[in-house]
């Protein structure tokens, strides 16, 4: 009696895994559609890397040069660009599932007999993979700033990215779980997206920060994505070298990728 | 003997100190199409989110195709289809795209996903749109879609909210013979809120809800023919005396609504003349008919359905955001 009863819970469990599975890969698969074809959204949100990558680049990058620091700037910039790029396109990623809202489609997926979760999930990996190839586009420079990738390094950029990315969709879903209108846009980009991308190190080297600068940079994600990446593009020595070994930046992302999908999931699951 | 596939006891919600539904209880015939009229803010939606397992009821029980709405909620959904008051399709998406979506999320199995999508697709005229943008579609197209999406896994139930709102009458009309015609050739239940007189005749059951309560539950005719015999309609400056003499003077309930009296009569034809002889209020004009739904609304709640539209609607609309900002 007991198994019996134990079999029906494990048929129980199977089945709500596999429909939060098809449903999760429904979501996703409707994410690269409109990501398809809204191409020229993804061209539009490659000129502000290029500028990044190649004016301030090479702007501060003389400067820099003129300081006496080793190595060269624009090469330490590539993976912070990467990393910018990455931090965009995931927040909007998640943050469609307000206009999903406003517009009504979010009814259609609420309804359907699919767990919650699956909508967190699915977006996730939507958002996820959506920046990835984002952020992919710009490895197409690195010949041209003088980082040379090879066959290990490039398929190891890419899963690195695709953790970042999954982490920020990941927090951008909880932020997104509870929004009911667009007006609370600017003030995510104000609260979290800027600060994010200005104390993750993305744009300056982390190591010789006063006190305060330098905590608030440690308790920032995207620090360790930025590290990763920076540990993975190369080019770079001294004072403008990866802070950190690659393992532990890694690890912090998916540590907080974690906390983040089981925080988004939960939220999901609690709405009415 | 038909069974009934969606059976509601005392079902009620409130939201903060407001009862929404206030202690509903009906039953639906499997194959029937069943219509909740009542004005704005009646609770319709409400009762129509309970049934289909969006919002939780306060107390109360209600199944649907067998399977209780709190205790199995994902079987209900498997069960039923839902169109909803607004439109809730993403427009970047092509209508096969949508339609695909849904069939996805529904379990339908791939190799059944393509015929199934050109089927309902032929049945509202929509096939040859397969592959165009949302976007460019109009109102009534929408609609059309919405409903071909609903059916895609094929319900038991298709729950739709006030689904001709915001149409024109000619596609109101369409969309009418879409439903009418998918009772006739898959036995369908249709569950609808609405408005709409017109609408509301095609029901084969209708239960008029106002504030919260069923107030009554039968067939279109079986409602007008409570009312009894025809309905005179006066118009007046002054709609008030003249209801109060009419009243004194006769055995019937007559109701000033907006400068215009209304009652019903057996014999209209023969009291009309009889009246202008005995009254000395002035009468600006007269109208005899049969009555419609809403004389039956007129007579059973004291006003018409579509004056008090809006204040209704603005006071559940403040309710539910308080509600929703407290939380």
């Amino acid at each position: 009696m007991q198994e019996l009863k134990d079999q029906e819970l494990n048929d129980k469990m199977m089945e709500a895994v596999i429909r939060t599975a098809v449903g999760a890969h429904t979501i996703w698969k409707r994410e690269l559609i409109r990501f398809w074809r809204d191409r020229s959204r993804a061209i539009g949100a490659f000129v502000q890397p290029t500028l990044y990558l190649f004016v301030l680049g090479t702007g501060l990058g003389a400067f820099f040069r003129s300081g006496g620091a080793e190595g060269d700037y624009i090469q330490f910039i590539f993976a912070g660009v990467i990393a910018m790029s990455l931090l965009f396109t995931s927040i909007f990623s998640a943050v469609s599932i307000v206009w999903d809202r406003e517009f009504g489609f979010l009814k259609e997926v609420l309804v359907a007999p699919i767990p919650r979760a699956s909508i967190a999930i699915g977006k996730a990996f939507g958002g996820a993979t959506v920046a990835t190839l984002q952020g992919t586009l710009i490895l197409i420079y690195a010949p041209f700033v003088g980082i040379s990738l090879n066959i290990i390094t490039v398929p190891a950029i890419i899963l690195v990215m695709f953790i970042i990315s999954f982490a920020i969709t990941s927090l951008g879903v909880v932020v997104a779980a509870r929004m009911r209108s667009l007006e609370g846009f600017q003030v995510i980009m104000n609260f979290i997206v800027m600060p994010l991308f200005f104390l993750s190190g993305a744009l300056f080297p982390i190591s010789n920060l006063p006190p305060w600068l330098s905590g608030l940079v440690r308790l920032d994600p995207l620090t360790y994505g930025v590290d990763a990446l920076r540990n993975l593009t190369g080019g770079v020595s001294g004072a403008l070298a990866p802070v950190y070994p690659i393992w532990l930046d890694v690890g912090a992302v998916t540590l907080f990728g974690a906390m983040m999908i089981t925080s988004a999931v939960w939220l999901f699951n609690r709405q009415e | 003997m038909q069974m009934n596939i969606i059976t509601v006891t005392d079902l009620v919600r409130r939201f903060g100190d407001l009862t929404a539904v206030d202690g509903v209880s009906f039953q639906v015939k499997e194959g029937e199409i069943f219509g909740f009229l009542g004005p704005n803010g009646a609770g319709k939606t409400t009762t129509i989110n309970m049934l289909c397992t969006i919002l939780r009821p306060t107390d109360g029980h209600a199944t649907v195709g067998g399977h209780d709405v709190v205790r199995s909620p994902m079987s209900v959904r498997r069960n039923i289809g839902i169109i909803f008051q607004d439109p809730s399709l993403d427009d970047k998406l092509t209508a096969r795209e949508n339609l695909d979506f849904h069939a996805r999320i529904y379990g339908v199995p791939s190799s059944e996903r393509a015929g199934r999508i050109q089927d309902v697709l032929e049945m509202v005229e929509l096939d040859g749109r397969m592959n165009d943008l949302v976007r460019v579609f109009s109102g009534g197209m929408k609609r059309r879609l919405e409903i071909a999406r609903g059916l895609i896994h094929h319900p038991r139930v298709l729950f739709l909210d006030e689904p001709t709102l915001g149409l024109d009458p000619q596609t109101r009309r369409h969309i009418w013979e879409y439903l009418l015609d998918l009772r006739k050739e898959k036995g369908v239940t249709l569950f609808l809120t609405t408005h709409y007189m017109e609408e509301a005749e095609n029901c084969d059951r209708i239960a008029i809800i106002d504030n919260g309560k069923i107030i009554a539950v039968d067939t279109p005719v079986g409602l007008k023919d409570g009312v009894g015999g025809d309905v005179i309609t006066l118009h007046s400056e002054n709609s008030e005396e003249l209801a109060a003499q009419i009243n004194s003077r006769y055995e019937v309930e007559a109701t000033a609504t907006n400068g215009s009296v209304s009652f019903s009569t057996e014999d209209g034809e023969e009291f009309i003349p009889r009246l202008f002889r005995d009254l000395s209020t002035e009468i600006g004009s007269v109208n005899l008919r049969r009555p419609t739904l809403e004389d039956v609304f007129v007579q059973m709640t004291g006003r018409a359905i579509r004056e008090e539209e809006a204040d209704n609607t603005d006071r559940m609309r403040q309710h539910a955001r308080a509600w929703r900002s407290r939380r």
